[in-house]
């Protein structure tokens, strides 16, 4: 894919997808111990969300940098906006600021319902 | 590839002068580093903002020769 085609893309999935995680391995098999720490956090939640394996495409895992100019991997996308990576999510978690975005925008986590 | 606990304040400080920067050496291989920067050029910025302030001032090595800084910033407390 030529890099506008993975920007494309990109701007595709976080559109069409409520929890989008860029990560280092998948949601079940994390290779990345900071991508490991997202993906639990998000499992802790109970938040349904599309996990992009960037060591699949080495074109996305550049162009996810420069789309968020951001340098690192993971990278979590909440309803079309850029959040932050494993530093911030932790924070915010830590904080109870994620499960807030989470509900003020509308994202259904199993933690809400209860 | 390591990279100096030293190096990494200095870059900051460079770029944050009135930063308070605190490093730590996780797992003493001069690899794996938690900062802590806390400056009042962070008020009214979101977090997301306040780190790439950061990354800037570490001029692409994040990502790169940096591989594992864990990041918090913070302006300072009234």
């Amino acid at each position: 894919m030529s890099e506008q085609a993975v920007h494309d893309w990109i701007r595709k999935t976080v559109a069409n997808n409520d929890v989008v995680l860029f990560m280092k391995g998948t949601k079940d098999f994390p290779q990345c111990g900071f991508s490991s720490q997202v993906a639990q956090i998000l499992g802790h939640l109970g938040v349904a969300y599309r996990d992009v394996n960037v060591l699949e495409d080495l074109g996305i895992r550049e162009g996810i940098k420069a789309f968020s100019n951001w340098p690192t991997i993971p990278q979590l996308y909440v309803k079309g906006e850029f959040v932050g990576g494993c530093d911030i999510v932790r924070e915010m978690f830590q904080d109870g600021e994620l499960q807030q975005l989470l509900d003020n925008k509308g994202v259904a986590s199993a933690k809400a319902i209860v | 590839m390591p990279m100096d606990s030293q190096d990494i304040a200095r870059l900051i400080k460079a770029r944050f002068p009135d930063a308070e920067v605190t490093i730590r050496d996780l797992a003493g291989d001069g690899d794996h580093y938690a900062a802590h920067v806390v400056s009042k050029e962070f008020k009214g910025k979101t977090r997301v903002e306040q780190h790439k302030m950061v990354y800037e001032a570490l001029e692409g090595r994040m990502g790169g020769v940096l591989h594992a800084l864990a990041l918090t910033t913070a302006p300072p407390r009234d």
